[in-house]
């Protein structure tokens, strides 16, 4: 299966600060952050369509987001998931000393998931935190 | 139906305050000048939302009486050696100095949402200093606009309409024009691509997104606005100049800016990739400006380089001081994480990451932030208020968090909320509570009450207050 | 109800006449009162002590934005200094910026009971105000900015001093201001571009007005509205040499708008703008021609803005002078510029004893208060923090009460300096009488406040006592003895209640916040045409601007009958 290895920016969306806003709990809010925003050249070296599902790992963590077509491009090898727990997931919790974990320019690793899906927040939560 | 006006918003830093509420039946039914994300906020605050206090028993959140959950706050609090006191950013100044005198009073750590956000900016600004104004001097005197790592179209979205680029001001005008004809070029430019794809059947690449030679606009004796990140976003699009920076490359780019605003040599023929004649171009620009101003976002913050990143920033902004004027901010997310810093510093001389454990102040980032402390697990019982670290730490930290009792003072319902061991709603701050907070550029605006909250929803203030004398009352029983 | 007796005191009483006369002062209800009987009052023995009025400050930097700017800028300064929580205080941090609660208490702590914050950006003022509630055991009020606002560059252009008059009204309402507060007038507009002006005649970039008459317009304002306290003036040029002649120029250009004996202006930190020379490197003090004049006109009040050698954190509204102060010293630096109305700025500074112009510096502020006959005229200040911190006030006190303190200080700094001083030329030794004046009576009388700085019947009961016998302890020669009783008060008493005893916090009080409410009969007309104007200048909506009565801890308004 093709992999791909990707710098992870993550960062504000207007989806997801107006879904925020609506509730955390809200399908809005929801499906606003736990997508990864590629190049199109990027998911079609992945080998799937838009808005499949792919998997992200980082030393830290790995999640399950679906891929979706960036109007940014091009950056390939850079992917951007709005802030949000399945942005955390990812994160490198290391301060240097700053208090600052680092959020934006880790690197990832990216592959295809589709039969895998999309967890929910209640059920991320539930894998993350086992309440 | 009466309409309120003049509300202040309770979203973003921008925290506009003009904002015209019509409230029906004591509910909000519309909701006028406002963005979308403040109008999603004044719509739909309650459609989520429990109103009554909660106790996990037997693992699961069941309902409580307001005392009871105070009672249970306080227990956990007053009983933990170094509890964490974290948020803020989202609820008022009042409530927030009644949080302070609590944290101080069980000797714990207070943090807020700047360690995880602008806390770098503040750790530079500690060493360098910051040259800066209100939003008001930018909007009647500012000819130059750079937004750094900053995307103010998609998180402080009437920033540019109401304080920079498009304001009108008494010695600039709005660039709004020079946009609309430029949006038009945008659009038929695309149009065109898309019908030579179309007509030659394949996808021929987009061309690079930093131009080397400048537009003209840039070069005209008129306001323009400059925007540098690391992928082309809506405020990118709308900038006379976008200069694209690779990730994690901003340091350099920022010393070589302030190497040749210093008059000195760069030996090199390209930096992050741009040619060094470009940035003396961009140099002879920012020299040549009446008022220049920087904001800068998180893309400068949270990359590789933190404050270190900051302070090119600001020494780049305090050097061309020598040349012309210009000016720096950072650009602050919740609506009153100014206002919790400025707090935080007028009491205790800290702006976050403040140890009550010594039983005065002590601050050191790295130590005494939160995130730290969580990752070395020695924090033994947390208050949250007002914000969701469980959605927003990384989490390994946020696990720590979990694991040790909880308690939460939200009004919303969030992941952290549904993690936590008490949860006590209050009433929103900004739409069923007044209060005070401060705007991105340290401006204090009111905080304003529109409709009634649940009778079951006291205000933060109000609900911390109370752990505060629960708090007390236990101690001195213990004595 | 608490009442008191104070036994046996000696009393200092400028403002009643009393000089150390051995007598009883009676407290009852937050008063002075003629008698209490013994049997229900509070009784505490002062004999062997001094008791005054409690102290007044009037000009030190210790809330709003500007300050607590200064504080977020020194983690280093707070380091170093510390409060511990006690049942009866909350923590905190010191030194140069003390922070809110921490500044209370040390000033309590010195036996001052008013202080006045003199630098408030109006758009800013909720801040301000936020502070000083959290700014406990001292009552206090605050002077917003106004030399600068574009509404008084227009209306003073257009001679309409009237229409200036009612909209400075205004804004003294909203910003629950207490003073006409000018810096460096036109300067800071000038500095939102980078510039500023070259001496009271020069003309402000687009405004077409000069410094001079801004000073002169807002005086006559000043009178127009009946305020309390005269125009309080940082001039034009501050902290550069050869600026005692701005200084002359600043007082005598409202020298023909004074009546009756009156003043009618308020140099601040005088020290500050009373250099001769050409350069840095010619410095001399013109404390000599500043005090001459001042000694032979009426109509002019100064305050020292006294240098101490220590490291502290200079802050001023005057952006383009702190920015010199940056260039000089390289240390790190903050500006803050604030839409039609002014701007800020922050510089750490270390003022050294071997350093010519910091020692000539020194040398300035004592020389203004001893060659300034009138102690009426002149007041104790340090511009805290920007001098030094406020709680370098005693060693001040030492000096200028004891020849052989000055001497001492003397031989300890540059050579130069030295050599230029003019104390060594100066024999004069402030009284303790002298002493209660510049601390305390004349800076109430200055400020128009009638309740404070003086024990007469009616006053506040704001008292402070010092553990020191003037019959036994020659100041002059025990001045040490001095510094220490002024450092740490025996007794404060603050609205009729022991707050501090020997030096400690023993109760906390929160205190009022006087503001000036000039009673105007255009109020109407000024509030519609500020809301139309009010778009196009700010970045704020007219209703969100005014600060609230219900705002301040405990509002406290002086209303004046205005002539407008």
């Amino acid at each position: 299966m093709p992999k791909l290895k990707v710098s992870l920016l993550t960062g504000r969306t207007i989806n997801q600060g107006k879904g925020k806003e609506q509730g955390k709990l809200s399908e809005e809010y929801q499906n606003s952050v736990s997508i990864c925003q590629m190049d199109p050249e990027d998911i079609k070296l992945l080998k799937v369509r838009e808005n499949a599902n792919v998997k992200v790992t980082t030393d830290f963590g790995s999640v399950i987001v679906k891929a979706v077509k960036s109007k940014r491009a091009p950056h390939s090898g850079v992917v951007f998931i709005p802030y949000g727990p399945w942005a955390s997931v990812l994160a490198n919790p290391k301060t240097h000393g700053t208090g600052m974990p680092s959020l934006k320019g880790e690197i990832a690793e990216i592959e295809p998931a589709i039969t895998e899906k999309v967890l929910s927040l209640q059920e991320l939560l539930r894998t993350c935190f086992r309440r | 139906m009466p309409v309120v006006s003049n509300v202040t918003c309770p979203v973003c830093g921008s925290f506009c305050d003009d904002i015209e509420i019509t409230v029906k039946n004591d509910v909000i039914v519309k909701v006028k000048n406002a963005c979308a994300m403040g109008e999603a906020k004044f719509l739909n605050y309650a459609s989520h939302r429990q109103t009554k206090p909660l106790i996990r028993k037997n693992g699961e959140l069941v309902e409580v009486s307001l005392k009871e959950a105070v009672q249970k706050a306080a227990e956990i609090l007053a009983s933990a050696k170094y509890p964490i006191l974290y948020g803020w950013s989202n609820t008022s100044c009042e409530a927030i100095r009644v949080g302070l005198e609590l944290a101080e009073e069980v000797g714990g750590v207070i943090d807020n949402t700047s360690t995880v956000c602008h806390g770098p900016s503040i750790l530079s600004i500690q060493d360098i200093g910051i040259s800066s104004c209100t939003l008001g001097q930018l909007r009647h005197r500012a000819d130059l606009i750079f937004y750094w790592g900053s995307n103010p179209w998609s998180a402080h979205p009437r920033h540019i309409d109401r304080y920079t680029t498009f304001a009108e001001g008494r010695f600039q005008k709005s660039a709004w024009r020079g946009y609309l004809s430029r949006l038009t070029g945008i659009l038929s430019k695309k149009r065109l691509h898309r019908a030579v794809n179309l007509g030659l059947g394949r996808q021929t690449p987009s061309p690079p997104e930093t131009e080397l030679r400048l537009p003209s606009t840039l070069l005209q004796n008129k306001r323009k606005m400059i925007v540098v990140d690391v992928r082309k976003t809506r405020s990118a699009e709308i900038a006379d100049y976008f200069l694209q920076v690779k990730p994690n490359k901003d340091y350099e780019l920022l010393q070589a800016l302030r190497m040749l605003v210093r008059d000195e040599e760069l030996d090199v023929d390209k930096v992050t990739g741009i040619p060094v004649e470009t940035l003396e171009e961009i140099v002879e620009i920012m020299i040549g400006c009446e008022l220049g101003i920087l904001f800068f976002g998180l893309g400068l913050t949270m990359s590789q380089g933190k404050h270190r990143n900051i302070d090119a920033a600001l020494s780049l902004v305090r050097d061309l001081n020598r040349r012309t004027k210009f000016l720096i901010m950072p650009m602050r997310g919740h609506f009153n994480v100014t206002g919790v810093n400025v707090v935080f510093t007028w009491q205790t001389g800290y702006p976050y990451a403040v140890d009550f454990s010594h039983g005065y102040p002590r601050y050191n980032p790295g130590e005494t932030s939160v995130v730290d402390i969580l990752c070395r697990g020695e924090s033994d019982a947390a208050l949250v208020v007002a914000s969701d670290p469980v959605a927003h730490f990384p989490n390994v930290a946020a696990q720590k968090l979990v694991e040790k009792p909880l308690v939460v003072i939200d009004p919303q319902v969030t992941p952290t909320s549904i993690m936590a061991d008490v949860v006590i709603p209050s009433a929103f701050v900004g739409i069923e509570v007044e209060g005070t907070a401060y705007r991105m550029d340290h401006v204090p605006l009111p905080l304003k009450k529109v409709v009634e909250p649940p009778t079951t929803c006291l205000s933060d203030k109000e609900v911390l207050q109370k752990i505060l004398g629960e708090v007390r009352r236990l101690r001195r029983n213990h004595n | 109800m608490t009442q008191l007796i104070i036994k046996n005191g000696f009393v200092y009483d400028p403002l009643n006449g009393i000089d150390g006369e051995k007598m009883d002062i009676f407290t009852s209800n937050g008063r002075v009162v003629e008698k209490v009987a013994e049997k229900q009052a509070k009784v505490i023995d002062a004999s062997g002590m001094i008791v005054m009025p409690g102290g007044v400050d009037i000009h030190c930097h210790i809330a709003g934005g500007e300050v607590n700017a200064g504080r977020l800028l020194r983690p280093e300064d707070h380091f170093r200094d510390v409060e511990t929580k006690t049942p009866l205080t909350r923590s905190g941090v010191g030194r140069s910026i003390p922070s809110t609660f921490t500044t209370g208490y040390r000033y309590a702590r010195m036996g001052y009971t008013t202080l006045m914050n003199p630098a408030m950006a109006a758009l800013e003022a909720r801040h301000t105000h936020e502070e000083l509630n959290d700014t406990p055991m001292v009552d206090k009020a605050t002077y917003p900015l106004l030399g600068d606002w574009w509404f008084v560059l227009e209306y003073l252009r257009d001679d309409m001093i009237e229409e200036c008059a009612a909209h400075v009204s205004w804004m003294m309402t909203a910003t629950k201001g207490y003073a006409i507060k000018i810096v460096n007038p036109g300067g800071l507009e000038a500095w939102g571009f980078g510039n500023n002006v070259r001496d009271l005649y020069d003309s402000v970039p687009h405004f077409n007005i000069t410094p001079e008459e801004i000073i002169r317009g807002l005086c006559k304002v000043n009178k127009l509205l009946n305020m309390p306290h005269t125009i309080h003036v940082h001039t034009n040029n501050l902290g550069k040499p050869g600026n005692y002649l701005t200084a002359l120029d600043t007082m005598k250009c409202v020298e023909n708008l004074a009546s009756e004996e009156r003043p009618v202006i308020h140099i601040t930190h005088c020290q500050f703008c009373a250099f001769k020379g050409s350069d840095w490197n010619t410095l001399k003090s013109g404390a000599e021609e500043i005090s001459k004049y001042v000694n032979n006109h009426s109509h002019v009040t100064l305050d020292m803005g006294q240098v101490i050698f220590t490291d502290t954190t200079t802050m001023t509204a005057d952006g383009p002078f702190q920015y010199i102060l940056y260039q000089l010293s390289g240390n790190k630096w903050v500006n803050h510029d604030v839409e039609t109305e002014t701007s800020a700025g922050i510089v750490p500074f270390r003022y050294k004893r071997k350093s010519f112009v910091h020692a000539t510096q020194w040398s300035i502020g004592l020389e203004l208060a001893l060659l300034v006959q009138d102690p009426w005229r002149i007041y104790l200040t340090t511009d805290h923090p920007n001098g030094g911190p406020f709680t370098s006030y005693p060693k001040i006190i030492s000096w200028l009460m004891s020849q052989v303190a000055r001497e001492k200080m003397l031989k300890k700094i540059n050579k130069r300096a030295r050599k230029n001083s003019l104390l060594p030329s100066i024999e004069r030794e402030y009284s303790f009488y002298e002493m209660a004046t510049i601390t305390r009576a004349g800076q109430a009388r200055a400020l128009g406040l009638e309740q404070k700085g003086h024990l007469g019947l009616g006053a506040d009961a704001d008292i402070a006592i010092y553990n020191i016998n003037p019959e036994l302890v020659d100041a002059s020669k025990k001045y040490k003895r001095v510094r220490d009783a002024f450092q740490e008060a025996a007794f404060t008493i603050k609205g009729g209640e022991i707050v501090v005893r020997d030096g400690q916090v023993v109760k906390s009080v929160s205190g009022k916040t006087f503001w000036v409410n000039p009673q105007v009969s255009s109020t109407a007309d000024i509030t519609s045409n500020m809301k139309r104007k009010f778009r196009e200048y700010w970045t704020v909506e007219f209703e969100n601007y005014p600060v609230p009565e219900s705002y301040l801890g405990t509002s406290c308004s002086i209303p004046v009958e205005a002539k407008v």
